[in-house]
């Protein structure tokens, strides 16, 4: 049944040998022998098995002795030890030298089967352990963050310089910029990347839950608090804590968090117990801080105390060169999700693309894709299937005939080029029509 | 075509052997012969286990000659054991010639349970198909309903049919 298992069978005894030998192929199992613990080991130095079955007592090395050997040479493999003694003393001494389990021959081929299928089991979890561990840096790989323009090669180089410091940060951008895309990536590249990252959204709560969200709450501490629930910074001890609209919480939360980051301990609400976390704080808002310390709605001190390193996001308007590759990506993104052939987009709908403002930024860029891609033919998005208004995109434009171009091309392609439908929505006859794309190139 | 024959040591129904033949060449497409076997078991009773030997017994039986066979499958009526596990209902040589199958540990009666006769018969014909399965070189399968599914213990049989599912039955071509 199972396929990609293989397991080594340990014995001195060669009808014990044979009889795992038989029984494991029929299960499907790649399986090998060896009469001791020498050969095993050298077998183990040639190749790789995921379960050995050990016997405890062999001439020679002893089945424990072996075992320590092994996980030596191979620190995931699987021991598991078989004695005809059912002796607990050295059952436990497997156990504490870190063996899977431990059977008494003859074992019944239920727990046999058993056995194995959960060592099966674990292999494979911890098999797709290392695989998604992988898989979570790689999504916040600094170098998988798309951007090629100046202003965002800048931030990706501070990303990088300031992941592994454990200083406080403070992303600051406007909204849609990918603030918390930095954030997972400072965290991910940091030493902390195996301990949890833990989001709060301050401007969603009001002051008093975003209190009990921060620091947990004990039970009975207020109407509807029936249990003890732990609070976001306890949550983050070891890892981080990203404090998404840092500029909209309270005076009197400002001043709490300040005690909070100094001693990195607190007390749950209604709790008299201080609890100690080792936390790392990143903050984002797309308000102006220096402004608010100045106008006395944030706190200086906390300002400074969050302020260690600064990392701005600039708007996409400012960097229409990463707007191509940026299309790419989510187009890319959008067929796979959608289960899509992928798809190009029309030179004309990219540079209608270019010119746009995005006061969204970003995320409003991943929206129109998206739509796009919902809304479109399938095959190539097109100038019709997006949203953007023309009042913007005309906005370089001075000479009446690039205007008139820039408008029949805009009606050819919202009647699919039909010319009928374009000649009767421009007012003009077809000829004319005709004449016009001649005369201004335009082509489909 | 060369036959599959079947060896019957001890004594068994005549109409229950006709059923276990008809099974096989229903699953395998070839004819089955029904033979007699003659073997000293207490070569290979164990005293301390009360039980016998299965690897003995199927190496005894692979042994004896029968030219015309394509596969042997071998009935027993007693308690089966390999060295490393407490008993076994059957065993034979993956991708080899010969198996064995008993019906001692298949019976109720040996759980507590009323004889049942035809259940009986019917569990031997899912043991006995599945260790010719292995002959042919077939391994566990995951189907639950699959003959070749592994099993263990009587109630795992009763679950399973007598029948090759179509991915083994793929795999026997």
């Amino acid at each position: 049944m199972a396929t990609n298992i293989s397991i080594l069978i340990v014995d001195d005894e060669e009808s014990v040998r044979d009889s795992l030998y038989n029984w494991f192929l029929e299960d499907g199992y790649k399986v090998e022998c060896a009469e001791n613990a020498k050969k095993a080991l050298s077998l183990l130095k040639k190749e790789k098995f995921n379960i050995i079955l050990a016997d405890i007592k062999m001439p020679g090395m002893d089945g424990l002795e072996m075992h320590r050997r092994i996980k030596a040479l191979d620190s995931d493999a699987i021991v598991i030890i078989m004695t005809a003694f059912a002796a607990v003393d050295t059952a436990v001494q497997a156990l504490k030298d870190g063996a899977f389990d431990y059977i008494t021959k003859p074992f019944d081929p239920d727990d046999l089967t058993h056995l194995i299928r959960n060592a099966a089991k674990q292999i494979s979890l911890s098999e797709e352990n290392t695989v998604l561990k992988n898989k979570v840096i790689s999504l916040e790989n600094i170098d998988d963050i798309i951007g090629v323009s100046n202003a965002m090669t800048k931030v990706l180089t501070e990303v990088k310089s300031v992941a592994q410091s454990g200083s406080s940060v403070i992303i600051t951008g406007e909204s849609g910029t990918g603030k918390e895309l930095i954030a997972r990536a400072l965290h991910s590249n940091s030493l902390r990347k195996y301990f949890p990252m833990v989001c709060v959204h301050c401007g969603a709560l009001t002051e008093s839950l975003l209190e009990s969200e921060l620091f947990g709450h004990e039970k009975g501490a207020f109407t509807g608090a029936m249990y003890n629930r732990k609070g976001k910074f306890e949550m983050a001890d070891g890892g981080t804590i990203f404090l998404d609209e840092i500029a909209t919480i309270s005076i009197k939360m400002q001043i709490e968090l300040l005690r909070v980051l100094e001693s990195k301990s607190f007390v749950r609400v209604g709790g008299n117990k201080e609890i100690k976390s080792d936390f790392r704080v990143i903050c984002a808002t797309n308000k102006d801080l220096n402004t608010m310390v100045k106008e006395g709605t944030f706190r200086e001190d906390l300002f400074y105390r969050l302020n260690v390193v600064n990392i701005h996001i600039p708007p996409l308007r400012e960097r229409s060169e990463d707007i191509p590759l940026l299309v790419s990506h989510f187009i890319k993104k959008y067929c796979t999700s959608m289960n899509r052939e992928p798809i190009d987009i029309d030179p004309a709908a990219l540079n209608r693309i270019k010119q746009f403002e995005f006061p969204g930024n970003v995320r409003e860029l991943e929206n129109m894709i998206e739509r796009a891609i919902v809304i479109g033919n399938g095959k190539q998005i097109k100038l019709k299937d997006l949203p953007i208004g023309q009042e913007k995109n005309n906005s370089t434009i001075e000479s009446l005939n690039d205007l008139e171009k820039n408008h029949i091309e805009r009606i050819l392609e919202k009647y699919s080029w039909n010319i009928s439908r374009t000649a009767k929505a421009l007012n003009i006859d077809r000829a004319t029509l005709y004449n016009k794309i001649k005369k201004y190139n335009i082509k489909h | 075509m060369q036959n599959i024959i079947l060896i019957a040591y001890g004594h068994f129904e005549l109409n229950s052997l006709k059923e276990i033949a008809g099974a096989i060449t229903r699953e395998y497409s070839s004819p089955v012969v029904i033979k007699e076997g003659y073997m000293d078991m207490d070569r290979f009773f164990d005293a301390s286990r009360r039980q016998y030997d299965g690897n003995k017994i199927l190496k005894e039986v692979d042994f004896v000659h029968h030219f015309e066979a394509l596969k042997k499958i071998a009935l027993f009526k007693v308690d089966l054991y390999i060295p490393i596990l407490t008993y076994i209902f059957g065993q034979a040589y993956l991708n080899g010639k010969t198996g064995i199958a008993s019906l001692y540990r298949l019976k109720n009666e040996l759980y507590g349970m009323n004889s049942d006769e035809n259940l009986l018969v019917e569990r031997f014909i899912k043991e006995v198909i599945h260790e010719l399965g292995h002959t042919f070189g077939l391994k566990h399968c995951y189907n639950p309903s699959c003959v070749m599914r592994s099993s263990t213990y009587v109630e795992d049989i009763d679950q399973k049919s007598s029948f090759l599912c179509n991915r083994c039955k793929k795999l026997l071509i």
